[in-house]
């Protein structure tokens, strides 16, 4: 399956993105094979409505779950909306995040991690 | 890191005086003034710029008059007024004050004459005052996104605090209840309110705390000018703790404050032992014991 | 100056005294036998109602046009989503969502829907409370808690204006689009300053606003002693009428904290709001 991590950077061993809409990077990564690429966030610099511009993003590009440490409201609809898991409180390396997710220890959330606009300010 | 932001829905009650004392007082913070819609806080700390650069809210329509045929669409789908005729012509042009950027016109204008560019807004600056770094912006007249800006101030101030290792972020909010003023508290670690003891302050006072619950975002409150209307100050203490808020400190009126903002100091430099440095200072105090 | 013209009290700083002003001279002129309406279109944060005391007996939500998608009708195209600039409507794997609060109201979606599957429907933003204060018509924008629709509920304030009365108009502080909002096409802007240095820096900001829009401006100095003389020197290098000196005046200070009008307390200033009416040419 294809999976979309939230990055600081642009490799596996980059820490994850506490933040879903203002994270620099989504690392979409095959979980079969770790093959992955790493796609800039344009979402960032929308003047609004930031969260959903960048589930869009993360959606058109075909993933089935969502890793990333916190999600806000407005995210997490669209996510869902497009038919994506979404897991939050992950931390570490994309590649520790996504070995526990193969390894089948994470449960997806049933809502949103956090309030609106909670991640606008927060630098990684 | 802990970023202090200074809110206060009516405006005129001292805020950036406060804001500009409080930064006298913390040592190694760095400022950001959020009140982009009047920036006042540069006034008192004479910041000397050091990087300036164009802030880019958005994006509005432009129409190239040669390529336009008059047929009106644009005017008639435009839900903000924005689309003007051009006087003794059959044409019309973008009246960018009032442009919103949503891009129907560009959209529908069958001639294709209309384009849709980026907006300088403003313009935004980091700096060095004597009080620490500052992070300040000056938005252009009539311009939007305030909102934005305000996010993009915060972020930088957050970015520089977290590179020099300082300790604090001392922010000066917008008043109001809208979209600057949501941008300037969401995710900030303290929201300090100051009001005054009439009845159009405790009134506006009600309307942030509304606004601040709505966020649940944790909030105290400073009265300024306590003594001018104690009975008031009273009232607002009381109000104040029905909800389970501190009031933080009691400001006397004190001229020192508007003295000190026309010698360009704040009122901790002008006058040290007076009665309002006094109570600022241990507002300060407070302020770190709570955060 | 037409016999019933707007005019806007606005202010780049706030604090000044806008509000202080405005009502005052509504009152002014209802005891000189003008039919006056005042509209509070400081919507964040109206505090006219606090002096004029006004019984409001109408009472009407103001709603903003936001998209409604029929799920059977759509098709799942994506070209509302593409369009709207503002991230309030978005197609996800066939799906359309709408973000309400985010909306503008522009009316793209609805219009560029090739299925049709897009209607408005409304949104409350805030109320619009009507009344009166004695002879004064008042009306009140109230914008709700959490909304960032200001000048929305400006405008339907603003849309209750009377053609029959002179219309004071009380506008928010600062310079940006809910200040833009409550001015613009109206036929003259009271900015109120104080002796300050922001009362100065903030009164250029207003200035350069109120020129750019073209329209015609007096400034009134509250708290007129209480300061420096840079905004005299300013307004006098700019050839700018200041139209009204308020002394600091402790009394007036108490009557305002205490939710009373100038006029009503010290009698004495009637004449002092008849000259301002004057300068404005009412």
């Amino acid at each position: 399956m294809k999976i979309c991590v939230t990055s600081q950077g642009d490799t596996l061993d980059a820490m994850v993105d506490p933040r879903f809409g203002r994270a620099p990077y989504f690392l979409l990564v095959d979980t079969d094979t770790m093959a992955f690429e790493a796609m800039v966030n344009t979402a960032v610099q929308a003047p609004g409505g930031v969260g959903i511009a960048a589930a869009k993003q993360v959606m058109d590009a075909g993933v089935g779950a969502v890793l990333t440490g916190n999600c806000g409201p407005n995210a997490f609809r669209t996510l869902a909306a497009g038919g994506a898991r979404v897991y939050t409180g992950v931390s570490g390396s994309v590649r520790q995040a996504v070995e526990a997710f193969r390894s089948g220890g994470m449960t997806p959330d049933s809502q949103a991690s956090a309030d609106s606009h909670s991640g606008m300010d927060q630098q990684a | 890191m802990k970023e202090i932001v200074i809110i206060s829905g009516k405006g005129g009650t001292g805020k950036t005086s406060i804001t500009a004392a409080l930064a006298g007082l913390a040592q190694n913070s760095v400022l950001a003034d959020c009140d982009v819609d009047a920036a006042d806080l540069h006034l008192v700390t004479s910041p000397t710029v050091l990087q300036e650069q164009d802030f880019v809210g958005g994006r509005q329509a432009v129409i190239q008059p040669l390529q336009c045929r008059g047929c009106g669409r644009c005017f008639s789908l435009c839900r903000f007024g924005a689309i003007q005729p051009v006087e003794g012509k059959k044409a019309f042009r973008v009246n960018s004050s009032f442009c919103e950027g949503c891009k129907v016109c560009v959209e529908f204008c069958p001639a294709g004459a209309i384009d849709f560019v980026d907006s300088v807004n403003g313009r935004w600056f980091l700096s060095q005052t004597r009080f620490g770094p500052m992070v300040h912006a000056e938005l252009g007249i009539a311009q939007e996104n305030s909102g934005k800006l305000v996010a993009l101030i915060r972020k930088e101030a957050r970015q520089l605090a977290r590179a020099e290792q300082r300790e604090w972020i001392l922010a000066d909010g917008s008043p109001g209840i809208g979209c600057p003023v949501i941008a300037s508290l969401t995710g900030a670690d303290f929201v300090l309110v100051v009001t005054e003891p009439t009845q159009s302050g405790r009134h506006d006072l009600r309307r942030i705390l509304e606004l601040t619950d709505h966020f649940k975002i944790a909030a105290a409150i400073c009265v300024n000018k306590a003594d001018l209307n104690p009975e008031m100050t009273a009232e607002i203490e009381q109000e104040a703790a029905k909800k389970n808020l501190s009031v933080l400190a009691k400001i006397p009126y004190d001229t020192a404050i508007t003295r000190a903002q026309i010698q360009a100091q704040n009122v901790i430099e002008y006058d040290p032992d007076g009665p309002a440095a006094r109570s600022i200072r241990r507002l300060w105090e407070t302020i770190q014991e709570t955060v | 100056m037409k016999t019933h013209p707007v005019i806007a009290v606005a202010s780049g700083k706030g604090g000044t005294g806008k509000t202080t002003i405005a009502v005052n001279l509504a009152l002014a002129l209802s005891v000189n036998g003008r039919a006056v309406q005042y509209l509070d279109c400081d919507v964040e944060e109206p505090n006219g109602a606090i002096f004029l005391k006004p019984d409001f007996d109408s009472r009407m939500p103001v709603y903003a046009g936001v998209p409604q998608v029929d799920p059977q009708a759509c098709t799942g195209c994506g070209k509302c989503g593409a369009l709207c600039q503002y991230g309030a409507i978005v197609s996800v794997g066939g799906n359309v969502l709408t973000f309400e609060q985010l909306c503008h109201s522009c009316g793209g979606c609805m219009r560029i829907c090739p299925a049709g599957a897009i209607t408005e429907k409304q949104l409350e933003i805030g109320l619009i409370e009507q009344g009166r204060a004695g002879e004064i018509a008042c009306v009140q924008g109230l914008l709700k808690i959490g909304s960032v629709r200001t000048p929305t509920v400006i405008e339907q304030t603003r849309a209750k204006m009377n053609p029959e009365a002179i219309k004071i108009l009380d506008a928010p502080p600062g310079t940006s689009c809910p200040v833009i909002a409550a001015v613009r096409d109206t036929d003259f802007v009271l900015l109120v300053t104080e002796p300050t240095p922001f009362g100065l820096h903030d009164l250029k900001l207003a200035v350069g606003m109120v020129r750019q829009l073209g329209l015609p401006f007096g400034v009134v100095v509250n708290r007129a002693d209480s300061g420096d003389d840079r905004v005299e020197v300013y307004c006098g290098r700019e050839g700018i009428d200041i139209l009204l000196r308020l002394p600091d005046d402790r009394r007036i200070a108490r009557a305002y904290s205490d939710g009373r009008m100038i006029l009503n307390v010290l009698p004495e200033y009637q004449s002092r709001f008849d000259q301002l009416a004057e300068g404005i040419g009412l």
